[in-house]
């Protein structure tokens, strides 16, 4: 490759801008972000090779140039290895393996108690003030006591993941049912609802949408986590990848890994999303008329 | 003189504010007759919601009671049902289901049987499976009085159920209204800031004023319906309600 021909690309990128931003709805959605990615990539490049130096023999003959950080190209090459031999997989299901359950541990406690502490104004009050103390405390405040209780497992991942979802889960169930707006619940009452009904009926219904979105915001923190436990609390998974090629001084890996965690953060954030088109929590995800 | 259905003996509100109290109702006394369509017409603030919150059950007066055939209010009941004015419909609920609220205790058969028939009485025929935020405003609104008229109420009260309409929609709706109040031959209190919606609507006008928020007069309509806009009774009555409002009549 020439030394122009990223700079080319880009302006061919800056063409694509120009022209897709006009083109009829869909392409735009596909165009725009694309004509981002290929000057995003193009940009690492320039810069990789600008810090990349030249190696000679010990004739001064040159013999190649050596990249401190890595380009999109050679990241591609050094993620073949592990690719191939289905190391990358078996780390990256790891890791999605990890936030599942952790997630759903957070989600199964977090829900219940969120609605519980909501409805019921004196559990919200013996309750709230505890969560709000202990949410700040970063959960990578906790790697060490996860490794104390737990060894370097599994479960101490799990435990991590499942601490950082649950508050943000709790806090905005317990939200959700405050703020229900009063004609909803006067409504059930002028109908009779009581009980378990008004609760199925009124009260989860109405919350749903705040709930999804916490889901989604837990799950986004979840994965950010994991990443940070992975490096400390265990011995697999994409945190681990990282660090392990760290060490090995293999950063064409370590950004490989990233730009896998990248994606798959995507595919859960999309799957999250899938949720909110759902016909019964649409309503809380558009504008009203 | 038909039966007395709504009584309102010396009915007081008090809220409570930071510094001190404020009385947003003071002695009011009322009734309404069975059958009777009365509207409750004031400006912002003097207490329409809160006297139709009282006769709903909603709220408790501070002093004085409300009585529905002799029965002391104390909570709400299905039998007088509140037509809020906006959003009182469940959004996550398609139209069938909302309209469905109030008919749990019945089979599945005489359920949709109901539904059906109330449906198509607000003339909301092919949107059963619809859900509020693909209707209209005025399809909205239809959608809360059928879920008010599926369980049969003897009386409902109804808090601006208009207001968020545009007016064309508005002039469809009363009349709809009326049309609903005469097959159905319920009791319905109705609150509005509109001058011409309570000419329009009301057996009788319950004039209130602010601070504190009592009743100023009650008068009375007499003329049929469909109601000429402009008849000598109409303008006599319109005349009276605005000196009563304390506003100029020509602007
Ligand atoms: N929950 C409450 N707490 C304190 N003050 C209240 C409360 N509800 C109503 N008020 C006060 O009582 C007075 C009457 O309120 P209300 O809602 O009954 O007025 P309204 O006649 O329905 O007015 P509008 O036409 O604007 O709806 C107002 O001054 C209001 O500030
Ligand atoms: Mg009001």
């Amino acid at each position: 490759m020439t030394p122009f021909a990223p700079y080319l690309i880009i302006a061919l990128a800056l063409v694509l801008i120009v022209v897709g931003k006009r083109l009829k709805d869909p392409a735009p959605v596909i165009v725009l972000p694309l004509a981002t990615f290929i000057i995003f990539f193009c940009v690492w490049h320039i810069a990789a090779v600008a810090k990349s130096y030249p190696l000679n023999d010990a004739q001064g003959n040159f013999v190649r140039m050596v990249e401190v950080f890595p380009t999109p190209w050679s990241t591609l090459q050094g993620m073949l290895v592990p690719v191939k031999d289905g190391m990358l997989l078996r780390y990256a299901v790891a890791s999605v393996y990890r936030v599942a359950v952790g997630f759903g541990i957070a989600a199964a406690i977090g829900i219940p108690l969120g609605l519980l502490a909501g409805w019921y104004l004196r559990t919200g009050q013996a309750l709230n003030p505890l969560f709000q103390f202990l949410r700040p405390i970063s959960p990578i405040a906790w790697i060490p006591i996860a490794v104390l209780w737990f060894g370097v497992k599994d479960e101490a991942a799990i435990f991590l993941i499942a601490i950082s979802s649950f508050f943000p889960i709790v806090v905005g169930t317990m939200t959700a049912v405050r703020t229900i707006p009063l004609v909803y619940v006067r409504s059930a009452q002028n109908f009779g609802l009581e009980g378990y009904e008004l609760f199925r009926r009124v009260v989860l219904p109405a919350c749903l949408p705040q709930i999804i979105t916490s889901l989604r915001l837990a799950l986004g923190i979840a994965w950010m986590v994991i990443v940070a436990a992975e490096m400390i609390a265990v011995d697999s998974g994409l945190g681990y990848l990282i660090m392990d090629a760290r060490n090995a001084n293999y950063y064409d890996r370590v950004v490989g890994a990233m730009i896998t965690i990248g994606l798959i953060g995507i595919a859960l954030d999309w799957s999250m999303r899938r949720l909110e088109r759902i016909d019964e929590v649409r309503w809380g995800f558009t504008k009203q008329s | 003189m038909k039966a007395e259905k709504v009584v309102v003996r010396g009915v007081e509100k008090r809220f409570e504010r930071k510094q001190d109290e404020l009385l947003a109702l003071s002695a009011v006394d009322l009734s309404v007759a069975e059958g009777e369509f009365v509207c409750l017409l004031g400006p912002s603030g003097c207490g329409k919601s809160t006297l139709l919150n009282i006769i709903g059950g909603f709220e408790t007066p501070t002093a004085g009671t409300v009585t529905i055939d002799g029965q002391a209010v104390t909570g709400p009941d299905p039998r007088r049902v509140f037509v809020f004015q906006e959003y009182g419909i469940f959004p996550w609920a398609s139209v069938w289901d909302n309209v469905a609220l109030g008919l749990r205790k019945l089979s599945k058969d005489e359920q949709a049987r109901i539904i059906q028939r109330t449906i198509d009485l607000v003339g909301l025929k092919g949107f059963e499976k619809s859900f509020p935020s693909e209707l209209s405003g005025g399809m909205r609104q239809r959608v809360a009085v059928a879920r008010a008229l599926a369980v049969k109420p003897d009386i409902v009260l109804m808090d601006e159920p208009l207001g968020a309409l545009d007016s064309l929609t508005r002039m469809q709706m009363r009349s709809e209204i009326l049309r609903i109040w005469r097959e159905e031959k319920m009791t319905i209190l109705f609150v509005t800031h509109d001058i011409d919606e309570a000419l329009q609507l009301a057996d009788r006008i319950v004039v209130m004023s602010p601070r504190p928020g009592r009743i100023a007069e009650i008068v009375e309509v007499r003329q049929e319906h469909p109601r000429v806009i402009g008849s000598p009774e109409y303008v006599r009555v319109k005349h009276r309600l605005y000196e009563l409002l304390g506003v100029s009549h020509s602007v």
